[in-house]
């Protein structure tokens, strides 16, 4: 079980005060939640086996009063977790005993849309795909596209630089923001960047994006939306073996054409999404791409050709190209289905996030299957095949402790192999409290301690979603340098 | 994190340095920003090399030091190239041709015209590995496309200007390079109209990569001369989509007048705008970029008047070249700060590089912010002081 730190005796001495305290700066009688039953939907995010009720949760909607708050913490020495939708699936948003939980779920305005300048500024708890919704009409979309799109909120994408499955075109979320609002830990409001591009100083944006809550709490965004390509359309491939498909991969990516999406998932992925989803997946098949190109019918039409004549060369053994709109969708219906097509065979499940360097995938992934038959436990992988993201689904039951140390062991051990191959920890989940204690397989001590003096110098006493990233130092707190 | 033979050597330096030092690559672009009081130089010079290139997995590293030509024709060697298109400013701020340096483009987060469609240097670098103000060597990120783990100290460090530590390796993502390029050039439009194209063309669904309005006076400078206004549309992709995407756009705008430059046009015209080739420049003149969003473009090259300029990245990017004296800095710095933008100033006298704010100043608590990180990472204060701010 994960560790967290001892939450600090005089701040649960002083609760009521502290209640009384948020209730005084947010006047809304249901913006701030003290009693047990009404916290309990706080106590844990999209990381299930962790829950921990906070002292209370304040939920602001406006800028304004996210920085009463934090100035009132602050004072008080209080810890605080922000938190979005609670979508994280590494803790992120874990509470602490001692702390407040900021949920940014009321502040869900769009504040406005520019079409000329191709931006639109949100509160941090507009939802991902609401940015997209509310430009639409207009041809345009806002690309970063997690799979918890319809719940998670943009503000958690800022802090996690969350990805997708086409952002191998279209980047991450730091590559899609042009400016911030942010509270810092003492309750000051800063603007960052703003609508233009590049900003001159230090890269705040780009330090703040992914920082996991650590500098300062996210509150207004502004994000380049795009104007979205005439038409997609998605093909599908199966292979005899993993090797053969990541040569696939490999001779895409060498051919010139840089694919919107190009998924791959393997044997278990494809019988679990296929039972859930009917989508016609071939069952025969150790292996399988998606692969989804952009353009006008004619160019779509070209480029699945293409594409088609590089499979040819692999000796496919399943090879669909859509024809349409709804064939394309049932192509993606599938793989989008693969957490629910998990949880129906399952009990429960780990979704792991680690990154390879391509060329190592069938290595990795016969090394997951020895792992998987040592600790037996099954696993399921889907992989961001363009950019080396392996999504790892390990299946256990949460009911039995055996079953759920060996999963959280066997997910470990995938991750410290990632590292080894010369890959990283996490692609675009975060480090949360989940991968926390890893982060010295990746990092050398000195080089985490920059990490560390870097936060402190947003955060100088530690409030701010503490017992996250880094690892905890065998001494209690204070952490900082 | 093993230091390598050159980092221990650049590291030594840093610790036994008892006076700031100049933080250096092929110093051409030491006329940016403003001055550094130093009594020594530390370079990359001894880091030279490409140490990892991976096609397949659109990933290259090289040591800070290599040329950025090298690494240009090793990677168009297997057909791709940078993505943020990094400019060659030798034309304006001395300096030989070809010499700068990656660890140069990385520390200045120089990005060219298809910057506005495709991210800017700092959006491609997946890893980094340094030598801090501490004298340790450190890295960040590594050779994978995505890595969210701990913070982004890539992005800290480029555009850092060497204030922070040596960037002594690098490793970016690069893509396929297009198989054409085609442009749409619309002859004598203003500043005004010529944005409301580019806005229309940056947000239809051709993928336009590039997008710039060049005044009489700077057209008058490609190496393909117009002698009137210019605005010019980029569109890269395969042979075919090119012709398609050109003509269609080019019918959809519905300016008379419009034509297609074909691939060896385009590219020869876009080398050209990359390294702000038509910037009208006199020996002397200060130089200034703005970046503002997009439709401010045109209020910024009014408002300062004086100086002449042209506008890439749809309007948003406003370069001006003009007298370098404090009367126009201060014009150029209240343009950007009306339209809500920033401000670099690349080129001018040092007396002028130290009596401005070459970047805009920050509001107290961030300042104090930017104090803490560079003490937590330089605490001595060695590395490129006052570069950025005066007296950081």
């Amino acid at each position: 079980m994960i560790r967290l730190p001892d939450p600090k005796p005089d701040v649960l001495a002083r609760r009521d005060a502290v209640i009384a305290g948020l209730r005084a700066v947010l006047p809304d009688e249901e913006a701030v939640i003290a009693d047990p039953i009404s916290l309990k939907p706080y106590e844990t995010d999209g990381l299930s086996a962790y829950r921990q009720m906070p002292l209370a949760v304040a939920l602001p909607e406006t800028t304004e009063q996210v920085a009463a708050i934090m100035r009132f913490c602050h004072e008080n020495g209080v810890r605080v977790v922000p938190r979005g939708a609670g979508t994280s699936l590494s803790g992120g948003a874990l509470p602490m005993e001692d702390a407040v939980v900021v949920g940014l779920m009321r502040m869900n305005q769009i504040l406005d849309i520019n079409y000329p300048d191709r931006c639109a500024t949100v509160q941090a708890g507009v939802t991902n795909i609401g940015i997209t919704n509310a430009v639409s009409d207009e041809g345009f979309f806002y690309a970063p596209d997690p799979s918890s799109q319809i719940a998670c909120m943009i503000g958690g994408n800022v802090a996690m630089n969350s990805g997708g499955a086409h952002c191998l075109k279209y980047g991450v979320t730091t590559n899609n923001l042009l400016g911030l609002t942010i509270v810092t830990v003492d309750g000051e409001i800063l603007h960052i960047g703003g609508e233009h591009l590049d900003a001159a100083g230090y890269d705040w944006l780009g330090l703040l994006t992914g920082s996991e809550g650590q500098l300062a709490v996210v509150t207004e965004i502004t994000v380049r939306i795009l104007r979205s390509p005439e038409g997609a359309r998605a093909m599908l491939a199966g292979f005899a073996s993993n090797e053969i498909a990541g040569e696939c991969v490999d001779a895409i990516i060498s051919s010139g054409i840089i694919p919107v999406a190009l998924e791959f998932m393997d044997r278990p992925a494809i019988h679990a999404c296929e039972a859930f989803a009917h989508a016609g997946y071939p069952l025969d098949v150790e292996a399988m791409l998606i692969i989804e190109v952009e353009g006008s019918v004619a160019e779509q039409d070209d480029l699945l050709a293409r594409l088609t004549e590089i499979c040819n060369r692999h000796n496919p053994m399943n090879l669909k190209v859509s024809q349409s709109a709804e064939e394309s969708a049932a192509i993606w219906k599938g793989r989008k289905g693969a957490f629910g097509a998990i949880g129906r065979i399952s009990p429960d499940y780990l979704c792991m996030d680690g990154v390879i360097p391509t060329s190592k995938l069938p290595d990795v992934l016969r090394r997951i299957q020895e792992m998987s038959d040592s600790n037996q436990l099954k696993v399921a992988n889907i992989f961001h095949a363009g950019d080396g993201n392996l999504h790892p689904l390990i299946m256990f039951d949460a009911n039995d402790p055996d079953s759920f140390h060996r999963a959280e062991t066997f997910g470990a051990d995938i991750l410290k192999l990632c590292v080894e191959v010369g890959g990283c920890l996490t692609g675009e989940h975060g480090v949360g409290v989940e991968k926390r204690d890893l982060m010295p397989f990746q990092f050398a001590e000195h080089e985490l301690e920059q990490q560390r003096r870097i936060k402190s110098a947003f955060d100088p006493d530690w409030l701010l979603n503490p017992s996250k990233v880094f690892p905890l130092r065998p001494s209690p707190l204070p952490q900082a340098a | 994190m093993i230091a390598t033979e050159a980092e221990s050597l650049i590291a030594g330096q840093i610790a036994a340095a008892r006076e700031p030092l100049l933080v250096r690559g092929a110093g051409t672009k030491s006329g940016m920003l403003r001055p550094v009081q130093a009594a020594g130089t530390i370079g990359t010079a001894g880091l030279s090399g490409i140490t990892l290139y991976a096609p397949k997995e659109l990933i290259i590293s090289a040591l800070a030091g290599t040329p950025l030509h090298e690494i240009e024709t090793a990677l168009a060697e297997h057909g791709q190239h940078l993505i943020a298109e990094p400019p060659d400013l030798s034309a304006l701020l001395g300096g030989p041709r070809d010499t700068q340096t990656l660890g140069g483009v990385v520390a200045t987060n120089l990005s060219g015209p298809r910057r506005v469609a495709w991210g800017a240097m700092r959006d491609h670098v997946m890893g980094i590995r340094a030598v801090t103000g501490r004298a340790e060597v450190i890295h960040s990120g590594g050779r994978v496309l995505k890595n969210v783990t701990g913070l982004d100290l890539c992005k800290l460090f480029t555009g850092s200007h060497g204030t922070l530590g040596i960037i002594t390796e690098i490793t970016l993502k690069v893509l396929p390079a297009s198989e054409a390029t085609g442009t749409i050039v619309i002859p004598g439009l203003d500043a005004d109209a010529a944005v409301a194209a580019m806005s229309a063309a940056l947000g239809s669904p051709y993928g336009v990569s590039g997008a710039v309005w060049l005044p009489a006076e700077a057209a008058a400078r490609l190496p393909e001369p117009f002698d009137r206004s210019v605005t010019l549309i980029r569109i890269e992709d395969f042979a075919a989509s090119v012709s398609y995407r050109t003509e269609k756009l080019r019918v959809e705008l519905g300016h008379a007048g419009a034509a297609i430059l074909d691939d060896a046009a385009s590219r020869t015209l876009w080398r050209a705008v990359r390294d702000a080739i038509p910037l009208p420049v006199t020996d002397g003149d200060g130089i200034w970029r703005v970046s503002v969003r997009p439709s401010c473009g045109p209020g910024v090259l009014r408002a300062v008047v004086g100086p002449a300029g042209y506008l890439d990245w749809g309007g948003g990017l406003v370069w001006l070249a003009g007298p370098a004296t404090e009367t126009t800095h201060r014009a150029v710095e209240a343009a950007a700060r009306l339209a809500g933008g920033t401000w670099t100033l690349m080129r001018a006298p040092d007396s002028l590089r130290n009596a401005v704010d070459v970047v805009p100043p920050e509001p107290a608590v961030l300042a104090a912010i930017t104090r803490r990180v560079k003490e937590a990472m330089d605490p001595r204060g060695i590395l490129n002081p006052g570069r950025i701010y005066a007296g950081l």
